[in-house]
């Protein structure tokens, strides 16, 4: 391994310009003679828009124009679309109500935008702002998921009939129904999977430019795919061809997932700069992005787990309502059906399984992908059902997981994932060495002798990354594909770019992909520039998300680099007249098989530009050579976390102990990068599990619409993790990667909870775990100890 | 933020004749309260009188038996004073645990007595000491000041100049956060003086800080955490959100005050 190649622990490059101030994010930005946009939004949950008044507003200083969801109707622009197809129990498509980038006749969600005001500056935007005037008739909103199908519940759209979009299963009914006829022992719980607001550290920007000599747009924007950004408005807004709208997502701080979407204010933005003939800039704030960030998880769950006499999972059934909220966001119909109910079977072998998810609207924000997107869902309902089942079976609930694992790849599960290659009890084993599980006891009776409840928790998760094989996404609903591309230019001095379709917004792309590429150029890694996120410079890309730009971005640059490599050795068979088959390429030297003569990188690419050696016209001049990568199968980047924690009885505090995490993500390329995922993954999953959760009141206010009741993570909450890894290669990519930005969020709410339960004694915990919850719960655990 | 008019005055009477001029003027000491309010649009002074230039109204002395502290001292000033760890080492605790370091290199003791926020930690001292806060018209009993949600007994055109405590034989200050603000989700002072025991409790209180005398009354008797094991904070008049039920809150004050003493020692 070389000290810049695969699998060195090398410091980010991107760094010194994040920390340093000198980073390029979108609201960076200045265009000449940019207007500022702010936006007139909803004060309601539920209303009828009657009236919309804008004259007053209109002769404020400053104000350049007024806009309103007629004008854009007026106009002909498109709404938002939600791309991923999923049809019903009965056969019937789901039932996607239109979603205006500012609303119309009516608003369903607080924040929804009716009227976007342009200004000279953002004071004057906002004080306009002020002055619009709109007539509400307010209607009664629905907020609760559970409560949104009842009869009477207020409807949101008109397409979709008790707010129901779609009533979707997976897997086979009768054969579920089987197994826990026959079974030995049910286990059943009642779950709620917390809503959660992204909170990026940057929030949403946009940038809209229109040259209108060439009719063309310009977007900047804060997006972790702009390419798709760039079909989405083109294709289904309408709002520009393709060739005519450049979409540039610079530096990006932070998605999770949030930044995926295409969401309306960038749509406007677009559309008022056209209509103003001048720059629009808008960045939203804190506040903004509470209500108007894509949401995540947000599921009522109840789930069982059949076991038979000798504890073997024999079925798994759920029932899931998914709260989609005011609007289909982009990707929102994917992540609680395949993306949730297909890891339902995590680590176990289960021959049974069958899910139905109810898909409903509710006046909320728009729920979509965050961090995990289903598969924290799915991790926590498996590895809750496992863990109470083993406590009412009286069973250690490693034995329990170790007699239920998979154990033989390729393993077929009964809800379409086909997982690869695994080694499930190694990463257990791992974890519990590394937390003295069976000094547990002693530890807990050192806690109890001061007053305090130890609890410890497993997490033994599975997750579907490298996302994902088209023709497979494809059959399954989704509007694109989702491979992904990779160009590399290598310059006549031998430097290299290399374009990429990965898009990079905290995640080291620069690092880690440089690394690839001095592994296998033998160049230094500060010789390569990574370059992403434009559509006028990378042909086409889907995007980061879904743990894919490792094991599927990287992937499409191996490739190219393997057709660079080709190329470069015709070359140096130019240069040393001898056939390209005879060159051997290593560590940046390419040599003639059996002799002493040789080539270096540079000498290589200079003569791959200047041509001079190349006799007879066969080899065309230059060095760059594009690939798409297209995934054969998902990634499963599964592991253990264990989690230990004590707990004050007197105040409900919760102190994590002990954090010990072994993931196995195939091969990795920058362990202290992989780390730094981990401990990221595992702050959010644990900021799930016992301090976030968004909450609306019964009219459809967000109560937690700041850092003020809505509760971080910091570092003072967490212990230092302890991470490891086992490594099974990944058998379907190249270079064996499997995949790691999620695991953390992934695995980490159940190992909590399950700590949490097992210290206060009984199940009903409900997420966030916060003190005055933990308190209440230790009260009745010890009145269970006391009866 | 709205629009407003700045005024830097040089002297505590031109910023009192300011303040009376002006209706909704707002006095500008730390900013840590007012700033973020401005700037959510929920205040919209139209002026604000900067109180950085005021002469006399930073620092900390100890008179006799009293501990001045001028009411633009800033938290982390109070923090470090070596007159503050020795005289009240409970109030030094009390500013290190209060918002971060940001916060308490801007925020000043008199802007938070002035604000008194439910679940602000100041005013649990001040009421526990049995503290006066002194303003330019007149001296003001900690039993009078706090009148209820950011209600004070200040009237509209009066600015607190300084506070002063009797140093205590003993106090404590323990403080449970509200995992999200960090703000008091229960904190409690406890301290005794030659004029006897006090009890304040902050966060948990519909009208802000209050004492808890059954507690008073059983630590004058028994200074020991023991002492008030039996006394219930009833949970009528107690806060109840998202971050804590009143049940849960009435409890804690129990909790915390009993650490609160241990702490005192
Ligand atoms: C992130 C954050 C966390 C915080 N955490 C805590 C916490 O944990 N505990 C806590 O107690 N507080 C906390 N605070 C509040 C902080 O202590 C503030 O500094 C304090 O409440 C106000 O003081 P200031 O000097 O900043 O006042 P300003 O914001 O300048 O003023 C506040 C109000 O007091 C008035 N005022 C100011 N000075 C005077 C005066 N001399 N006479 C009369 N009126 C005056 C002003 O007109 C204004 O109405 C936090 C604040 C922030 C931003």
């Amino acid at each position: 391994m070389s000290a810049t190649g695969i699998g060195a622990a090398v410091r980010r490059k991107e760094d010194q310009r994040f920390i340093t101030g000198t980073g390029n994010y979108t609201s960076d930005i200045t265009r000449p003679g940019e207007v500022r946009a702010y936006f007139v939004r909803s004060p309601h949950a539920h209303a009828t828009i009657d009236k919309i008044d804008v004259s007053a507003a209109k002769r404020m200083p400053g104000v350049v124009d007024i806009l309103t969801g007629a004008d854009l109707a007026g106009d002909k622009i498109g709404g938002l679309i939600c791309g991923w197809a999923i049809t019903s129990k009965d056969g019937t498509p789901m039932k996607m109500g239109a979603h205006p980038a500012i609303a119309a006749d009516k608003v369903r969600c607080v924040g929804d935008a009716v009227a976007v005001v342009l200004a000279e500056t953002l004071l004057q935007a906002r004080d306009a702002a002020e002055a619009v005037q709109v007539d509400y008739g307010v209607l009664p909103a629905v907020v609760d998921p559970a409560k949104a199908t009842a009869k009477g519940a207020p409807q949101l759209h008109d397409v979709a009939p008790n707010n129901l979009i779609y009533d979707w299963h997976l897997g086979d009914k009768a054969a579920t129904e089987a197994a826990f006829a026959a079974a030995k022992h049910v286990t059943k719980l009642d779950i709620i999977n917390n809503r959660l607001v992204p909170n990026a550290m940057e929030p949403r920007a946009a940038i809209a430019e229109y040259d209108q000599g060439n009719d063309a747009l310009t977007l900047w924007n804060t997006s972790q795919n702009p390419h798709v950004a760039r079909l989405v408005i083109s294709a289904f807004v309408g709002m520009a061809p393709e060739h005519k709208l450049r979409v540039i997502a610079p530096d990006v701080g932070g998605g999770f997932g949030s930044k995926i979407f295409i969401y309306p204010e960038e749509v406007v933005a677009l559309w008022a700069a056209r209509r103003v003939k001048r720059p629009v800039k808008w960045v939203s704030d804190r506040s903004e992005a509470f209500l108007t960030d894509a949401h995540g998880r947000d599921h009522v769950t109840h789930a069982e787990l059949a076991t038979d006499a000798n504890h073997k999972i024999t079925g798994l059934r759920v029932h899931t309502i998914a709260n989609i909220g005011s609007y289909m966001s982009t990707f929102s119909s994917s992540v609680p059906t395949y993306l949730y109910a297909t890891l339902l079977s995590g680590q176990y072998a289960i021959p049974a399984i069958y899910a139905e998810v109810d898909a409903v609207y509710t006046n909320t924000a728009p729920v979509d992908a965050y961090r995990g997107a289903g598969r924290p869902e799915a991790t926590f309902v498996v590895e809750r059902l496992v863990e109470v089942a083993a406590r009412e079976l009286g069973l250690d609930p490693a034995e329990f997981r170790r007699k239920n694992f998979v154990t033989s790849f390729p393993h077929q599960t009964p809800v379409i994932m086909t997982y690869d290659a695994g080694d499930y009890d190694a990463s257990m084993t791992k974890a519990m060495e590394m937390i003295d599980y069976k000094n547990f006891g002693k530890r807990k009776a050192e806690s109890e002798k001061n007053g305090k409840l130890r609890g410890i928790g497993f997490s033994t998760y599975i997750e579907a990354c490298g996302i994902a094989p088209s023709q497979a996404v494809g059959s399954l609903g989704a509007g694109v594909g989702l491979w992904e591309s990779a160009e590399v230019r290598v310059n006549p001095t031998g430097s290299v770019e290399i374009l990429t379709g990965s898009h990079s917004h905290g995640q080291g792309h620069e690092t880690t992909f440089a690394q690839l590429v001095s592994d296998r150029l033998g160049v230094p890694i500060d010789t390569v520039s990574i370059v992403h996120g434009d559509t006028d410079k990378v042909q086409f890309g889907m995007g980061t998300y879904g743990s894919r730009s490792g094991a599927v971005g990287m992937s499409a640059i191996s490739k190219a680099l393997d057709k660079i490599e080709d190329k470069a050795k015709k070359v140096a068979g130019y240069m040393m007249e001898a056939a390209a088959d005879d060159i051997e390429f290593k560590d940046g030297k390419f040599t003639v098989k059996g002799t002493d003569k040789s080539v270096g990188w540079g000498d290589v690419t200079l003569n791959a530009y200047i041509a001079h050696k190349f006799t007879g016209g066969q080899l065309e001049p230059g060095l760059k050579e594009g690939a798409f990568y297209d995934p054969t199968n998902f990634t499963f980047p599964a592991g253990c976390h264990l989690a230990e924690v004590e707990i004050d009885p007197e105040t409900g505090k919760i102190t994590i102990a002990n954090w010990v995490a072994v993931d196995d993500f195939g091969n990795i390329i920058n362990p202290m990068i992989v780390e730094g995922q981990v401990h990221g993954g595992i702050a959010q999953g644990v900021g799930q599990a016992m301090l976030e959760g968004a909450h609306y009141n019964a009219d459809g206010q967000l109560v937690t619409g700041s850092f003020m009741d809505y509760a971080m993570p910091r570092a003072a909450d967490l212990p230092s993790f302890k991470v490891d890894t086992t490594v099974t290669p990944c058998p379907s990519n190249p270079l064996g990667i499997k995949g790691c930005g999620e695991a953390g969020a992934i695995a980490s709410p159940a190992a909590l909870i399950n700590a949490i339960t097992n210290a206060v004694g009984h199940e009903n915990v409900p997420m966030p775990a916060t003190p005055s919850v933990v308190w209440k719960a230790a009260q009745g655990g010890m009145k269970k100890a006391a009866e | 933020m709205y629009a407003f008019k700045y005024e830097k005055p040089w002297s505590l009477a031109a910023a009192a004749a300011l303040l009376s001029e002006s209706g909704d003027a707002k006095l500008l000491a730390g900013g840590q309260t007012l700033l973020p309010a401005m700037k959510l649009r929920l205040a919209g002074p139209s002026t604000i009188i900067d109180l950085s230039k005021v002469p006399g109204l930073s620092g900390v002395t100890r008179e006799g038996d009293n501990l001045v502290i001028g009411a633009l001292t800033k938290h982390v000033e109070v923090m470090n004073s070596a007159e503050v760890q020795k005289s009240i080492p409970a109030l030094a605790h009390l500013v290190s645990v209060l918002g971060d370091p940001a916060v308490r290199n801007r925020g000043t003791i008199g802007g938070s007595l002035a604000n008194n926020d439910p679940s602000a930690d100041y005013p649990a001292a001040v009421l526990a000491l049995n503290g006066t806060v002194h303003t330019n018209k007149r001296k003001i009993a900690a039993d009078d000041f706090f009148k209820g949600l950011f209600e004070t007994a200040l009237a509209a055109d009066e600015i607190i100049e300084r506070v002063s405590f009797p140093v205590p034989e003993k106090a404590g200050y323990e403080k449970f956060r509200n995992p999200a603000s960090r703000f008091a989700l229960v904190g409690v002072f406890v301290a005794k003086t030659k004029d006897g025991v006090r009890v304040a409790v902050t966060g948990a209180g519909e009208s802000g800080v209050f004492r808890v005398k059954e507690m008073e009354a059983a630590l004058a008797k028994d200074w020991s955490p023991k002492a008030i094991e039996g006394v219930k904070v009833s949970a009528s008049g107690i806060i109840a959100d998202l971050h804590g039920t009143a049940d849960y809150r009435a409890h804690l004050a129990g909790v915390i005050a009993r650490r609160a003493v241990a702490k005192a020692g």
